[in-house]
């Protein structure tokens, strides 16, 4: 287990800071909002690595079990929600690029900012 | 065996980050970006979280997939080499990791049971659960009862999101475009997926069902429900053409089903405070409070799952309609 103590957390600190990366230095908006998406699902999974406790099972209860340790139910609540408001917000986000490409045919940012500068 | 396993997985959800974010070609990194949530959900099962796991398998998996693939078809699926600040923003990025990294050094070890998390309000769900809501599963628990409030908010930001894109969307578009068979009239001339997709509908909308109503005992819920009910729908306009997906589910019910889930959660806040309760106290629902409970978290988590239905097709059909301009 030692092996893993940190890699949980290692790997959420990659993850972000890959996904912010692609929301930095990427120019397609498309791609930014993966990166963003990368950035969301790495908060997800420090979360849900807080939750578990060690020797326990997930938080449903089961008959007959004495002594049974859960792992902690609240983080798992905030984030299923996060996931479902996650899709909702990306479905905007996803719509205005659309809405972007018909008004200026290209949905890479240097080209939208040439072209305002018109 | 399980560390093995969860070094494995923790190491490619790395590597298929990587390999998103260094592709060019947008179709290749949203199908990418389905294995990445995939191996997420994978994770999240290994980490005792079994309705997150399910939430993110159908909506990380399934639906995001399904709405970038619609975008791409309407924008384009190549990304331009372009100039960028590449080397700056590496910095910046390397210096936050190490620093993140260094963070990491005061957490809690992984899985300790006297970290400060499992300290304060936890023990009190876990053990409130049993006398007050005596329901197995205690995230439902948490999730519509006890905090309640905030899952009505969560469910408010969703039909928030979904009016949005129906206002981006429904707007006129100034070019028409092509129409293309293909989309209109989905992948009918392909047989596999066709009779593949046509076994499996049913069963999975049985089972978006089960776990709707499953949800106090087992892994599920509202949003897990609506995400599956939502994907089986697609997954017949995808085959069938989005036509007749919307003639089994027409877009008038959309919209009803969108306001009306978030309608009946606030009800039964209101019945609540009728009844002689606070807003969203469900023990007043009935005479024995435990049994009140029931009913209150049953009708609420089916009002969460009518309005994630309703808000994640009417996005769905916002960008089908759209392609065919």
């Amino acid at each position: 287990m030692a092996l893993l103590e940190l890699y949980h957390y290692w790997v959420f600190v990659v993850l972000l800071m890959i996904g912010f990366y692609a929301v930095i230095a990427k120019l397609n908006l498309i791609k930014k909002l993966i990166g963003l998406s990368l950035f969301q699902a790495a908060v997800f999974l420090l979360y849900i690595t807080m939750n578990k406790v060690e020797g326990g099972t997930a938080p449903i209860f089961t008959d007959g079990a004495v002594d049974q340790l859960y792992s902690n139910p609240l983080p798992q609540v905030l984030i299923l929600t996060a996931i479902v408001v996650g899709i909702s917000t990306l479905a905007l986000g996803l719509g205005i690029v659309v809405r972007i490409k018909e008004e200026y045919d290209t949905i890479e940012e240097h080209e939208i900012q040439e072209i305002d500068r018109q | 065996m399980t560390v093995v396993f969860s070094f494995f997985l923790l190491t490619m959800l790395i590597v298929t980050a990587i390999a998103i974010v260094r592709i060019r070609d947008l179709f290749a990194a949203v199908m990418l970006s389905g294995i990445f949530s995939l191996l997420l959900a994978a994770n999240f099962f290994l980490l005792d979280a079994a309705d997150v796991a399910l939430t993110e398998a159908a909506v990380g998996a399934g639906i995001s997939t399904v709405l970038f693939l619609s975008a791409l078809a309407m924008t384009t699926d190549k990304e331009k080499a372009a100039p960028s600040n590449r080397i700056i923003a590496l910095i910046v990025v390397t210096a936050m990791t190490l620093a993140l990294i260094y963070s990491t050094f005061d957490n809690p070890a992984f899985g300790d049971p006297d970290a400060p998390i499992h300290q304060h309000v936890a023990p009190w769900y876990l053990e409130t659960t049993r006398e007050a809501i005596d329901i197995p599963n205690v995230v439902t628990a948490v999730l519509g009862s006890f905090r309640g409030y905030d899952t009505l908010g969560e469910v408010f930001v969703v039909f928030t999101a979904g009016i949005g894109v129906l206002f981006i969307l429904g707007a006129p578009s100034g070019k028409p475009r092509q129409t293309t068979d293909l989309h209109s009239e989905g992948l009918r001339h392909y047989l596999v997926p066709r009779v593949v997709g046509r076994m499996l509908t049913p069963f999975i909308l049985l089972f978006a069902l089960y776990v709707q109503f499953h949800g106090d005992y087992g892994p599920g819920g509202g949003f897990q429900a609506g995400a599956i009910f939502a994907a089986a729908i697609i997954l017949y306009a995808l085959l069938e053409g989005e036509k007749s997906a919307l003639e089994a589910i027409p877009r008038s019910w959309l919209i009803a089903m969108t306001a009306g889930g978030a309608l009946l959660y606030s009800a039964v806040g209101v019945a609540g405070m009728l009844l002689g309760g606070n807003f969203l106290d469900y023990s007043v629902l009935a005479d024995n409070p435990v049994a009140g409970q029931h009913i209150g978290i049953l009708l609420i988590e089916a009002g969460v799952g009518i309005t994630v239905t309703g808000v994640l097709l009417s996005i769905f059909h916002a960008f089908a309609a759209r392609d065919k301009f």
